[in-house]
């Protein structure tokens, strides 16, 4: 995951510095999510239905819903900016959500309306991907091992639950943005949203299952700003 | 020519039971203490369907050898006595064969469904899903924790939807994909559909119950041989039917115990 993590955040942080080449460099919010209290213990998924995944596992996975690092961090958490900043047009790469293991690579997947996804069967096995979106339009493929990748776009910026209508422990995310600013963060729950024009934005961070937080940042020019984020765990 | 016919009737007839007397096509190991009613059940109706099949064949075989031929003009041979006495023979014959079969075969349709599961079997709750199987086990306190649809969330490993957060007796139950059960335990599984019709079939268990939405059937049955066994959905239920299974692990009892300290303690 942590590598997944990394490479994410690495493409990510090359997208934005390909966009500040074009632009004058601006300002920067950082900081870290972490969460107060006890988080749920993730469960270890059975896949014995399914052995051509279950035998890539040396111990079997464990749920994702909540992934947590040390000093209390938040993994897998969306962070964006939800106001202030102008819509951008899709950038031409395809954000590319690949199900291997019987599990969803990565576990959130972030992107912006109209950008091209792409989904890739790794299995051995037949998938059935259906996201459940409410404001975009619904669809749910079948893509048998060995298919090409689906590609779909949404036109309408949310947050979607992606489920596998074969294997019913297959849970992901998809975060449809508006804007190019937004990241996922990692393993130690650290996160930069770079190249901000001076402005007033309101920072977002949303996890799966303990909702969004915002917060109001005002960038003055080629500054950065701190903005940390602390989400209350439930242990059930 | 319609004597070759006969000769021929009486090869197809030959030819077929030939395997079946060879036992060519035997029946899966059975692994449960009800299955060998199961079996004997299923023999006796193949030997009296055998029979009736072979005595049929070599009747028909006779009348086209002896009665092929027929110039034209020749008067008609009839039946002694007419069709209407060998018609209601024929159904008096069906008749009692079929109500034979019924009776023998009470017993071993009783033995499941009929007497209920003994007070101290092992109880477990199956749930089917397109397209998987589920297995609820009461957990170390003994009771199984309220099932709530609405907190069905299975991204979270919540398939039957539990309460863990007000409901104390669901906290430590056990759900798990594969049904292991000790082995010379009665086993009381009941059966809880979430979505569609679907099936619990083992073969070598010689069980096969459907999964009605909205009804709570139970089935019981006591395994004799550990073993891992596969469990196939015999309903078309959807899409993914065809790959809708789970495993049937039968385990000595200390196995068994180890298995579910492991699993409490997750």
């Amino acid at each position: 995951m942590s590598m997944k993590h990394a490479v994410m955040a690495g493409a990510v942080m090359l997208a934005a510095s390909a966009v500040a080449l074009a632009e004058p460099a601006g300002g920067t919010i950082s900081g870290k999510v972490t969460y107060e209290g006890t988080p749920a213990k993730m469960k270890p998924i059975d896949m014995s239905k399914e052995p051509s995944c279950a035998k890539m596992y040396t111990t079997p996975p464990v749920a994702e819903t909540v992934v947590t690092g040390t000093g209390n961090s938040l993994a897998d958490v969306v962070v964006y900016i939800s106001a202030g900043a102008p819509d951008d047009a899709a950038p031409s790469t395809a954000a590319v959500f690949t199900q291997k293991g019987c599990r969803y690579i990565p576990h959130v997947l972030a992107f912006q309306v109209n950008q091209e996804l792409k989904i890739v069967n790794e299995d051995q096995t037949s998938h059935n991907i259906h996201p459940l979106p409410k404001l975009n339009r619904e669809w749910n493929k079948s893509q048998p091992p060995g298919t090409p990748a689906i590609s779909e776009k949404y036109d309408k910026a949310e947050f979607i639950p992606v489920k596998c209508n074969v294997h019913p422990w297959m849970h992901g995310n998809f975060a449809v943005m508006k804007n190019s600013h937004y990241t996922i963060t990692g393993d130690g729950g650290a996160f930069t949203l770079a190249n901000l024009p001076p402005g007033k934005y309101t920072v977002t961070a949303w996890q799966e299952s303990y909702g969004d937080q915002s917060q109001e940042v005002t960038i003055g020019g080629s500054e950065t700003k701190s903005v940390n984020f602390v989400f209350k765990a439930k242990p059930y | 020519m319609g004597k070759l016919l006969g000769v021929v009737l009486v090869i197809i007839a030959l030819v077929s039971a030939y395997p079946i007397l060879k036992n060519q096509y035997p029946l899966p190991e059975d692994i449960s203490t009800h299955g060998h009613l199961i079996d004997e059940q299923l023999h006796d109706t193949m030997v009296e369907a055998g029979i009736s099949f072979i005595g049929a064949q070599l009747v028909l075989a006779y009348f086209v050898w002896s009665f092929t031929g027929r110039k034209p003009g020749s008067p008609l041979k009839n039946f002694p006595g007419g069709a209407k006495v060998l018609v209601i023979f024929a159904f008096v014959i069906v008749g009692l064969e079929v109500l034979a079969l019924g009776a023998f075969g009470q017993k071993a349709w009783a033995s499941v469904y009929f007497t209920p599961a003994k007070a101290d079997s092992l109880q477990i709750q199956a749930q089917a899903e397109q397209f998987a199987f589920y297995f609820r086990y009461a957990g170390p306190d003994g009771k199984f924790g309220q099932i709530h649809p609405e907190k069905i969330d299975e991204g979270n490993q919540n398939y039957f939807g539990l309460d863990p957060e007000n409901d104390v007796a669901a906290r430590d139950d056990i759900v798990s994909g594969e049904l292991v059960v000790p082995e010379n335990r009665e086993i009381h599984l009941m059966l809880h559909g979430k979505d569609v019709g679907h099936s619990f079939y083992v073969r070598e268990l010689r069980i096969q119950q459907d999964f009605v939405p909205g009804l709570d059937l139970s089935v019981h049955f006591t395994a004799t041989k550990p073993g891992k066994y596969e469990i196939v959905c015999t309903q078309l239920c959807g899409l993914g039917h065809y790959n809708m299974k789970a495993y049937l692990n039968v385990m000595s009892q200390a196995d068994y115990d180890n298995w579910f300290k492991q699993q409490s303690a997750q």
